[in-house]
């Protein structure tokens, strides 16, 4: 098939990433082994500045969920977590995770020779601001590690974040030091705190504009090589190891711009993804959009790792504001009105809804919003049906089917 | 050209189930058409079909000007010039019988969709059923047998029925078994048939909103005609389909070959 055969361009500074992704899980094997550090295991926008500043490694169990799918793991994987009683239905994050658990597998074995296992924690820290189910995902590792578990309650369903919705959030952060502290063995060093935070804003900025450069005609960058580049904001952000590889990427990017380079070449339709990506599909994903010159240029998923309200001068209020101000714990008018922000920055032809059947929260095409939209801004959309995770819930031609059309579509009203 | 033969334009829609070739004219006018089992083999499938339309049409291989494939198996006919997705070609057809703003419900062998069409032919809006074949012909061919009837004999079946039994699944699966419950129950053949033809409408209807003139296409309602007239009644307006409704992708992608050819 045609988009087989296709070359797209490729981002030089991923060699870099990769020593840096590689140098990440080796430190925290390293500490794991021979208990020298503290690990964490945190959700993927949890404190995991608190964490960094209490001298922790932290681990990411999202992250490792995401690493089944892209290996194309986790579809055998989830059964072994549903054999425990964990439904089908929920978050295939947790049940790949769990899964490759019992199995006593990782994706990690495969990339990093000489890890066996995921790094096993000393404490767990989970914010619900992703969902309910990352609570009962830590709960259940709390209960196999036998380790402490906290966490954050998030408020959900946020239109203005407001003075209310920050100090409680600031407060419950403030209220898992001592725990820490004494699981860690190190006292809170503010002057610390503020430094990690200082790290994470400035990779939070440079990760904004790398995400940015996609507004630039045509576009140097893809949504599928955002969920790739993502992996030093999601993992690494409070190091100056995060702050190094963006300034690195947006180089590049900000070149490719100056030299017209087309992340697809010959870039006719800019689209916007909505959702979850799914990861056993990212470079089929990719083929088939690009194939017909067609950019999925830019996302909410990418864009949740950028955290602009950071600020050291007032470090939990500041984070209680910026994990607050998360897209997924908003209002639908707060989401609809973000929504229409970014196609009038992206200058996109339409936009592409994931609704993925394990993750309702990511998946807002289920009451009306692309509807709503699409007679707000006569931007038309389509929802594709899949998940993250789970491969069995993909129907592969159909979705092919699905975009040549929206594509057509798009044709007839250019 | 060779062989003196007048000039043609050929689409054929390779669908999970049955290859449906439509050969038009220098008029547009369909002048050969066929159908066939799609089966295991799509390349032989539409070669087959291909055959057959021409010669319905009266000419060879060489009369083909251009030739588009669709379908699940679009990919799969080495003979095509192009390729197009049915939502695409379902449209065309359609507009090409009704020249109006129209919503096209195509109900197929594996997907049901729901195109929306402006006044111009262009394309407003598509929705396509998830993962599933509840109200796709897939799933009156699933429960024929369960019934013990042949599938042809559906239609004439459900026009019997007094006494309508209504299905509540919205599963296929799940739906054989209420068939069978309803069987155990003594409901009479014909009343479940016409329960069955109520819950594809429904499972349809629920895909969209229906907005201007309503077209139905599609093999289930070429075959199903009274089908169309339970849907009349229950939207409460009448309902417009084309003159060979199982055809109507595959006369869009002739006509999309027509306009490639003289681009």
């Amino acid at each position: 098939m045609a988009e087989e055969k296709l070359a797209l361009p490729k981002i030089q500074a991923a060699g870099m990433m990769k020593q840096y992704m590689s140098d990440y899980f080796y430190e925290l094997n390293e500490a794991a082994t021979t208990k020298k550090q503290k690990i964490a295991w945190c959700t993927s926008v949890g404190p995991a500045e608190i964490l960094r500043a209490l001298g922790f490694l932290v681990h990411f169990p999202e992250n490792h969920g995401a690493m089944l799918g892209a290996t194309r793991m986790a579809t055998d994987m989830i059964p072994e977590a549903n054999a425990i009683g964990y439904s089908p239905d929920i978050c295939s994050y947790l049940t790949a995770d769990v899964g490759a658990y019992l199995k006593g597998v990782t994706p990690l074995s495969k990339a990093y020779p000489g890890i066996d296992s995921v790094p096993k924690p000393d404490v767990l820290v989970y914010n619900t601001n992703q969902c309910r189910d990352v609570q009962d995902w830590f709960m259940w590792y709390g209960r196999e590690f036998k380790v402490p578990v906290v966490g954050i309650h998030t408020h959900r369903g946020v239109g203005d974040v407001r003075g209310e919705h920050t100090a409680s959030i600031a407060r419950q952060m403030e209220a898992l030091i001592r725990p820490l502290e004494e699981i860690s063995g190190k006292r809170f060093d503010m002057d610390e705190m503020k430094h990690v935070l200082a790290l994470s804003r400035e990779c939070s900025e440079l990760w904004k504009k790398v995400l940015d450069t996609a507004a630039a005609v045509p576009s140097p960058i893809t949504f599928f090589d955002g969920t790739i580049h993502m992996g030093p904001a999601v993992v690494l952000r409070g190091t100056q190891r995060a702050v190094d590889y963006y300034k690195m990427l947006l180089a590049e990017l900000e070149k490719r711009i100056q030299d017209k380079v087309a992340a697809v070449p010959g870039e006719k339709f800019r689209l916007y993804w909505e959702g979850m990506p799914v990861w056993g599909r990212l470079r089929d994903h990719s083929m088939l959009f690009s194939s017909h010159q067609t950019n999925v240029l830019a996302s909410t998923y990418c864009n949740s790792w950028i955290f602009s309200d950071f600020d050291p001068a007032e470090p939990f209020e500041s984070m209680a504001r910026a994990y607050t101000k998360l897209f997924i714990v908003r209002s639908d008018e707060a989401k609809e009105k973000y929504i229409k922000d970014m196609i009038a920055f992206f200058k996109v032809d339409g936009i592409i809804y994931h609704d993925a059947k394990t993750c309702p929260n990511n998946s807002n095409c289920r009451y009306g919003m692309p509807q709503r939209l699409e007679k707000e801004t006569g931007v038309p959309s389509l929802i594709i049906n899949g998940d993250l995770n789970d491969l069995r819930l993909i129907s592969d031609e159909q979705t092919k089917t699905n975009v040549e059309a929206f594509i057509e579509q798009l044709e007839e009203r250019k | 050209m060779g062989n003196g033969d007048p000039s043609i334009w050929a689409g054929v829609d390779v669908g999970a189930s049955r290859t449906k070739v439509m050969v038009i004219d220098g008029e547009r006018r369909p002048v050969g058409h066929a159908v066939v089992k799609s089966g295991t083999n799509f390349t032989e499938s539409s070669d087959q079909c291909l055959e057959m339309a021409l010669a319905m049409a009266g000419v060879t291989q060489q009369a083909i000007r251009r030739l588009i494939s669709t379908g699940y198996g679009r990919k799969n006919v080495q003979r095509a010039d192009d390729t197009k997705t049915e939502i695409g070609c379902h449209a065309k057809g359609c507009f090409h019988c009704f020249p109006h703003p129209i919503t096209i419900i195509d109900i197929g062998g594996q997907d049901n969709k729901v195109i929306k069409v402006d006044g111009e032919g262009r394309r407003q809006s598509f929705k396509m059923n998830r993962k599933c074949a509840a109200g796709t012909g897939a799933f009156l061919e699933e429960m024929a047998p369960r019934l013990d009837i042949p599938i042809e004999s559906m239609d004439g079946l459900a026009r019997q029925s007094t006494q309508m039994v209504e299905l509540g699944s919205f599963c296929t699966v799940f739906s054989a078994t209420e068939v069978l419950e309803k069987i155990r129950q003594g409901k009479k053949v014909p009343d479940i048939v016409k329960g069955l033809f109520l819950s594809v409408i429904k499972r349809v209807l629920e895909m969209d909103s229906l907005t201007e003139n309503v077209v139905m296409t599609g093999g289930v309602v070429a075959h199903n005609p009274y089908l169309v007239e339970m849907a009349q009644e229950l939207i409460g307006r009448p309902i417009w389909v084309p003159p060979l409704p199982q055809l109507t992708g595959a006369l869009g992608a002739a006509l999309y070959a027509m306009e490639g050819d003289r681009r």
